[in-house]
């Protein structure tokens, strides 16, 4: 009888010290991915041309000292780029992930479900029809991807959106878009056709000082908003029915939380240009460091942003050529599906 | 929903010889229909030539005169080019509807034809092929390693390669693919002023050496696609229905997306990449004689080149001065279609 009533609290603490032991792994391995994407932020304003300590660089960053030399190669040369690949590496792990998770698949991406197609074409067709400067590349870039977001939602409604809707119709706007680029591309002069290709493999490197200050900003106010948003999105991965019966507003926090993801890729798209498959990868590397307990939320912008960074250091540094980051990610891409086809084929799960 | 079923194909036996005559008459039809095409496509053009110096010049040739350099050498070769590359994506994207059992699928959508483009764009650029009877071995070689990646992927976790999955992948696999061919080509500005033609998918500049390196490859695989029919509508029943109806359904599967990978990687090599044929003209095909695939496929091979060429003709009378591609005009016309695929009720219904 006394075993009886002993045997239920023990089994309850042991539960309570595993969440409590997963919750310290999560917090853990997230930091670590934390500190690891601010040391290649350091790292990559060190290497180059012109070496530079790892102390001159943290101390010129933070405007510690004041070596004219140092602090011209450092914040004027390096920062911008550096500070463009944390940015848009953090914006796109987040709302990678926040995109999987909404629709409900571990392929979906904003790279291929038509939002980096809109903000192409309209970056296109802004460098080619109206020959403008790199602000309102961004600009249009910005204002593409919000309207092909739009397009797709509205074409996908049908008594509300469901995941597999709106990806399908996304890719078929996404073709549609990709095909009247490529006329733009085949229409253009030659200089031109080459600054829009250069601008569709995407770049770090050429980012402009107005258009990152608008990611920093965005990003400022939008991360800690998933993040508290994050219970939600918890919610509605139980599926519709529940998530109402958790008084959930479905619909509502759909689109508040969809639209905050379109928000920050289109802002890192005008950056840097359509970095291919970071969004895409960075969210499922990060549910498997931290196991499935955690949200993943902030592990996955840490990794998009270790990604961005590292991507750019082998683009400018290891490679005999130097060549756009979106090449690198790009090239990641391909081993990373045959990596997916070999594991999660084995485990026989994966969605 | 069950009954109605039941009722069309338990009254379907009787009346079958009936509607298949009916079916051979509309086979007919679009054969005249697609002649109707080749004519127009030939006749068609800028520059402005009369009925009957065309005849003049297929039938007794003046190499002198410019008018029939330009059907000989120029109009011809891309409506024959116009006429293959539609037949391959026609057939390829019906094997694969019927392979995969997913109305959605498209050499074109899962990256087929993205992976032929940029082996063959890598073999021009990478070991420096020029000729097209190599770079096309390579085209097949990348068809092959997208379908292989593509369905693979698409195909974990248990519910199968369902159309988001597959589609998905597709795009993925395009996604990667273009960036490195891009970033590759990047450092040498003629190859990237190639590549922006070669990218959209056009008829145009299409000579009698493209068709002489892509036919055999097209017209055999054609027409051992044309046989599949039987084996594609014991897939359809499903693996079980089919092994227990004698089908070695493993070998079927990697004999037919091996001819997929043939037909999509011989008609990428002639005109570049072409989406959404393959896709929209199998579900023509079904809205006429249903679902049987001894049917289903031969009307795909005639609507197929129909529609290419239709879409060529349509970009050439639209362009004014400029090219339009066949590709820009069929990826602007196939999406609505496609859209509307997707926004039907019951989508997976193959």
């Amino acid at each position: 009888m006394a075993i009886d009533l002993q045997a239920p609290p023990e089994s309850l603490a042991t539960t309570r010290s595993g969440r409590r032991g997963r919750r310290r792994h999560v917090a853990v391995v997230t930091g670590l991915l934390g500190v690891v994407a601010f040391a290649l932020f350091v790292a990559t304003m060190m290497i180059g041309s012109f070496p530079v300590t790892v102390w001159e660089v943290v101390a010129s960053t933070f405007r510690l000292s004041s070596d004219p030399s140092v602090d011209f190669v450092v914040r004027d040369l390096r920062l911008p780029a550096a500070s463009t690949a944390l940015a848009v590496g953090l914006a796109l792990g987040v709302s990678g992930l926040v995109f999987q998770k909404i629709l409900a698949n571990p392929l979906a991406s904003p790279d291929f479900v038509g939002i980096s197609a809109g903000a192409s074409l309209a970056a296109v067709s802004s460098i080619i029809l109206l020959n403008v400067s790199a602000l309102f590349v961004s600009g249009a870039a910005l204002v593409g991807a919000l309207v092909a977001s739009l397009l797709i939602y509205l074409l996908a409604w049908r008594d509300g959106v469901t995941g597999y809707r709106f990806i399908l119709v996304g890719i078929g706007i996404s073709e549609l878009l990709v095909s009247l680029t490529g006329y733009l591309l085949a229409r253009a002069d030659i200089f031109e056709a080459r600054e829009a290709m250069t601008w569709l493999v995407g770049s770090v490197g050429n980012a402009g000082a107005p258009q990152l200050r608008l990611l920093l900003v965005v990003l400022a106010v939008l991360l800690p908003l998933t993040l508290v948003l994050n219970r939600h999105l918890d919610v509605l991965e139980l599926g519709d029915d529940a998530a109402h019966a958790l008084g959930v507003r479905v619909e509502t926090m759909r689109l508040l939380l969809l639209g905050i993801a379109v928000v920050l890729v289109a802002l890192a798209v005008a950056v840097a240009g359509p970095l291919p498959f970071v969004a895409l990868i960075a969210g499922p590397i990060a549910v498997r460091l931290i196991g499935a307990n955690g949200s993943g939320l902030l592990a996955a912008a840490f990794v998009g942003a270790v990604m961005v960074l590292l991507a750019d250091i082998v683009a400018n540094h290891l490679l005999p050529v130097p060549l756009p980051t979106g090449v690198v990610t790009g090239a990641i891409g391909a081993p990373y599906l045959i990596w997916l086809l070999a594991t999660v084929n084995r485990e026989g799960r994966g969605g | 929903m069950t009954l109605t079923h039941v009722r069309s194909t338990g009254s379907s036996t009787a009346p079958e010889h009936r509607h298949g005559g009916g079916l051979a008459v509309g086979l007919l039809v679009l054969l005249g229909v697609l002649a109707l095409m080749c004519f127009v496509s030939v006749t068609l053009g800028t520059r402005d030539v009369g009925l009957g110096t065309i005849w003049k010049a297929l039938v007794e040739p003046d190499p002198t005169r410019t008018d029939v350099t330009v059907i000989r050498e120029l109009r011809v070769p891309r409506t024959i080019v116009g006429l293959l590359a539609g037949l391959a994506l026609g057939l390829g994207g019906t094997l694969l509807q019927g392979l995969t059992r997913n109305p959605l699928a498209d050499p074109g959508i899962m990256g087929i034809n993205a992976g032929a483009a940029s082996f063959i764009v890598v073999a021009i650029m990478l070991f420096g092929i020029q000729d097209l009877s190599t770079s096309i071995w390579f085209g097949f070689l990348g068809a092959a390693a997208a379908t292989f990646v593509v369905y693979g992927v698409a195909s974990m976790g248990r519910e199968g390669a369902t159309p988001v999955k597959l589609a998905l992948a597709g795009a993925a696999v395009t996604a990667g693919l273009t960036s490195v061919t891009t970033g590759i080509v990047m450092s040498n500005v003629d190859a990237l002023n190639q590549l922006r033609f070669w990218q959209v998918g056009s008829l145009a500049g299409r000579y009698w050496p493209v068709v002489e390196q892509t036919a055999p490859f097209i017209v055999v695989g054609s027409l051992v696609a044309l046989l599949a029919g039987r084996a594609l509508n014991g897939l359809a029943l499903g693996d079980d229905m089919a092994v227990a109806l004698g089908q070695r359904v493993r070998l079927t599967r990697t004999v037919l997306f091996g001819l997929v990978a043939v037909l999509a990687g011989a008609a990428t090599a002639a005109c570049g990449p072409i989406v959404f044929v393959g896709l929209v003209v199998p579900h023509v095909a079904r809205a006429i004689c249903g679902p049987d695939y001894r049917w289903v496929l031969p009307y795909s091979a005639l609507l197929s080149p129909i529609i290419l060429l239709g879409a060529d003709v349509l970009a050439r009378i639209s362009a004014g001065d400029g090219e339009l591609q066949v590709g820009v005009v069929l990826g602007v016309l196939g999406a609505p279609a496609f859209i509307a695929l997707v926004r039907r009720r019951n989508l997976a219904e193959l």
